[in-house]
């Protein structure tokens, strides 16, 4: 399933318009992580308006595909997928992290349409998502789980847990993507507690490994299709992405993973991104 | 001889000779094995210790819903979370001390928090696990879980009521059932009631006093009515309550006992800070403020030894018990 010139240009706009609501929602709440939902916009943009079989007006449709998030701090990029995807109004974004929201600061499953999975302690998405897997490969069903995770989570021993048990249970209906990053809270991944070689870890672990440029959403949708197509073994997909990718200023540095914007740099930021009008692109495009 | 008729107990209960002695995780894998009969969903995960907590015979009749965790506890939370979150029952077997003690994050977050209908079931919990020393006494975990909402927590007084109460966990959402490796007492039979949150009162005052009550749960609760027997023949009147619920407490039960008393007694193999001591102070404190004792382990670990030599050492023999009541009965005003 090639993607065509038009839908890729409309997918880059999608992902725009999510990144400018990424910056409202948080200039708004006040707190929140900024690079890594921009980071991720083009992903969640990918799988929200081309991969995932899914029904926004029925959200609990039981032959949709399952998408958890494992590293629940970046749910603003979730969130305004899900919004812009139909599952809720654009207005209620601005309620993220208010009292009395559905949005809460990490998600919480069952509270929000379209949320699978209840997230924010890392390390613990791939285990739920696998459980689910082989639930569902009990039952003979079609649809697919799909682990969305942050590189910095992989220090923790719950997902190396999670890995070990798919690759055991050859849990091919899952698919895990990892947003290779670089960065973490306290500084550079490889500074902080090293995870290379990752690729060779989780083939190791006796998954399918494809390595992507995350911000190349024919690379995006290929990779997932290659998953579909391997049945012995669960698929991996390490996502290489920019952090605050679309901001320069917030492009690349780790300061940006756990703050928000105040009113002066969201209003540059935004200004940049109505500028660039959907020509984020990736550099190997 | 006091025995309410209605907890309807084994006869000759108080001969300790004649008294049959099976550990309450056998009831856990019969009762598992009927689960998983009556229901299909029901699925068990194991972490690598599936016949000493007799899950091997679930195990053995459906091999296909079954599945072998290894030593990882908190991936054996997370996805059971997961099958739950898909619409299977998750029955999750492992050491009280692992499960769940390193995973409590996991089972606060993933399954209790999302309220997906996973049973954690905690062997060889208390010091009772006797000589492989404090690392495997749980003596917490009714305290950590019991403190979570959405959360059940049962200690089974023997092997019938662990079996009632593994059948009766389909029903509700969150458990935690908490279960010894010993061979204990078997008090209750096959007709004895069992509701989950509703005690049972298993022995009673035979006039309209009643000097004091004891609220007790696992197997201890055979302790309470050695106890109260021995108090009963110097002319005291007890009832006890077999509280095997901690959470939720059976509050209509644990009011008419201080009401109608005066003075209560807790009784529980587990650390007496956090446990089904402190949920009856919190009800009462608030309800009907009564003087308490607490038999239970006080705030130290265990220790490597035989489970009746340690029950002695750490204080809940059915002497500590009476030595507890007489105290507490002194306190009244």
């Amino acid at each position: 399933m090639h993607l065509h010139d038009e839908k890729i240009k409309f997918l880059e706009e999608t992902a725009n318009k999510i990144r400018e609501s990424i910056i409202e929602m948080l200039v708004e709440a006040g707190s929140g992580h900024t690079a890594g939902p921009l980071g991720m916009a083009d992903i969640f943009t990918a799988f929200y308006f081309h991969i995932l079989n899914h029904d926004p007006k029925n959200p609990l449709w039981p032959d949709r595909d399952r998408l958890f998030l494992s590293n629940g701090h970046i749910c603003p990029v979730q969130y305004a997928a899900l919004a812009h995807a139909g599952y809720f109004t654009l207005d209620e974004l601005k309620t993220l992290r208010k009292f009395g929201t559905r949005l809460q600061g990490h998600p919480h499953r069952g509270a929000l349409p379209g949320v699978e999975s209840t997230s924010g302690p890392l390390g613990s998405g791939l285990s739920q998502a696998a459980g689910y897997a082989y639930g569902a490969r009990m039952d003979g069903k079609r649809f697919r789980v799909y682990c969305l995770m942050s590189d910095g989570e992989h220090d923790a021993g719950n997902i190396w847990e999670g890995a070990m048990f798919a690759g055991k249970y050859k849990l091919s209906n899952l698919t895990g993507l990892i947003d290779r990053n670089n960065i973490q809270i306290d500084g550079m991944t490889e500074d902080i507690m090293p995870l290379e070689p990752l690729r060779k870890k989780y083939e190791a672990f006796n998954w399918h490994v494809i390595e992507i440029d995350g911000h190349n959403f024919e690379e995006i949708v290929n990779a997932v299709e290659e998953a579909k197509a391997i049945y012995e073994k669960p698929t991996l997909v390490i996502a290489h992405t920019i952090p605050g990718k679309g901001i320069k200023e917030i492009e690349f540095d780790y300061k940006w993973h756990g703050v928000p914007p105040n009113k002066e740099q969201a209003a540059k930021f935004l200004s940049e991104l109505r500028t660039l009008g959907g020509k984020i692109t990736s550099e190997h495009q | 001889m006091s025995i309410n008729p209605k907890a309807k107990l084994v006869e000759h209960i108080l001969d300790l000779r004649a008294i049959e002695q099976v550990p309450t995780r056998k009831g856990y894998g019969e009762g598992l094995l009927e689960a998983g009969e009556k229901d299909p969903r029901v699925v068990a995960l194991c972490a690598d210790l599936t016949e000493s907590t007799q899950t091997h015979l679930f195990a053995k009749k459906f091999p296909e819903r079954f599945i072998e965790m290894g030593v990882a506890e908190q991936n054996m939370a997370t996805v059971a979370a997961g099958l739950a979150s898909y619409g299977k029952i998750p029955f999750i077997t492992s050491y009280a001390m692992f499960s769940p003690g390193r995973n409590w994050e996991q089972i606060r977050t993933t399954i209790c928090y999302n309220n997906v209908p996973v049973k954690v079931i905690g062997s060889h919990a208390g010091i009772s696990v006797g000589p492989d020393g404090a690392t495997h006494q749980a003596i917490e975990d009714m305290a950590i879980t019991r403190v979570i909402p959405n959360m059940t927590v049962i200690n089974p007084c023997d092997v019938h009521e662990a079996r009632k109460a593994t059948l009766a966990a389909l029903e509700v959402g969150p458990v935690y059932i908490r279960l010894h490796r010993e061979k204990t007492p078997v008090m209750t039979t096959p007709e004895s009631p069992f509701e989950i949150g509703k005690a049972v009162t298993v022995w009673d005052s035979d006039s309209n006093r009643v000097d004091a009550s004891i609220v007790a749960c696992g197997p201890l609760v055979y302790n309470a009515i050695l106890a109260a027997s021995e108090l009963e023949k110097e002319g005291y009147k007890i009832r006890v309550l077999n509280s095997h619920t901690v959470k939720p407490l059976d509050e209509e039960d644990v009011l008419k006992a201080a009401k109608d008393s005066g003075a209560i007694v807790t009784v529980e193999e587990h650390q007496i800070t956090g446990g089904l001591g402190s949920a009856v102070a919190e009800y009462l404190a608030k309800n009907y403020p009564v003087p308490m004792e607490f038999v239970g382990v006080e705030n130290r670990f265990g220790e490597s030894g035989a489970p009746n030599e340690l029950l002695k050492a750490f204080g809940m023999e059915s002497a500590d018990i009476k030595k507890a009541i007489l105290k507490v009965i002194s306190r009244k005003k």
